[in-house]
């Protein structure tokens, strides 16, 4: 069996305290383990930047008005990352996620602050779905690997 | 997040010392930036080649810091790792700054 195969099949999760700091700790944490480790630059840094986006999501917005934590859960199978997010702050509103639509590239003293996280999420994950029940928030995604890329 | 500020003919160069650039750090980014550019220079370099990764509220702080400077003064970067270039490109503001590949000669004139 070759290390490919016997390491096809891993899983990390990690739960963590929704603020800002605890999520910059987790993400070092996280792609500090063997499992991320073995991704190739590009796809570390794809899945860095779409988990960074979505965890600030959740402390700035769904525990807006409560503490609570975190789970992520993340399973790495051939060429893919499989990403699955669960909190218990508040539901999207309407219970959708954002469109993620940049803003038009304005004059300078114009230019957007923000508004790029959807954007980054939705171009750099697949299958992303959001769900809400029994008052947590599920937010599961796919991320391409490359890990045959050097 | 550290940063450090050297004078080089005209230029000043900024010199990100810390390896990111997230929404934990990207008040204290701003903040710190402001008080770096307070004296009249007409250009400032930011250095973010230690820089591995950054997130949209470090993009927004580096906005925001090119937005501080005013009509007249510009906030060049250099130096872009590979995941921080991504960010750039994705939300289309590698179209916005001049971006470097290394740091600039202050101490030649430019064009």
């Amino acid at each position: 069996m070759s290390a490919l195969e016997r390491d096809a099949n891993q899983s990390e999760t990690a739960v963590i305290p929704a603020d800002q700091l605890a999520v910059r700790n987790g993400l070092r944490a996280l792609f500090d383990t063997f499992m991320l480790r073995s991704l190739s630059e590009d796809g570390r840094g794809t899945a860095e930047i779409v988990l960074a986006e979505a965890l600030n999501n959740i402390v700035e917005h769904a525990y807006a008005t409560h503490d609570g934590d975190i789970e992520i859960t993340l399973h790495l199978r051939k060429n893919e990352l499989v990403c699955k997010i669960t909190d218990t702050g508040l539901p999207m509103p309407e219970g959708q996620l954002p469109a993620g639509k940049l803003k038009p590239l304005a004059d300078q003293d114009e230019l957007p602050e923000g508004g790029f996280g959807w954007h980054l999420i939705r171009t750099l994950s697949k299958d992303l779905t959001y769900s809400h029940e029994n008052g947590r928030n599920l937010l599961s995604f796919r991320l391409d690997t490359n890990q045959s890329d050097n | 997040m550290e940063l450090l500020a050297e004078q080089r003919g005209e230029i000043l160069v900024v010199s990100a010392i810390g390896d990111r650039i997230d929404a934990a750090g990207a008040i204290q980014f701003k903040d710190r930036m402001r008080e770096l550019t307070l004296a009249a220079t007409p250009r400032v370099v930011l250095d973010m080649s230690r820089v591995a990764f950054l997130d949209s509220s470090g993009l927004g702080a580096v906005v925001a810091v090119m937005k501080a400077l005013g009509p007249d003064r510009k906030l060049e970067l250099s130096g872009l790792t590979a995941t921080v270039q991504k960010v750039f490109r994705l939300t289309r503001m590698d179209s916005v700054f001049t971006i470097h590949d290394t740091v600039p000669d202050g101490l030649r004139h430019a064009g």
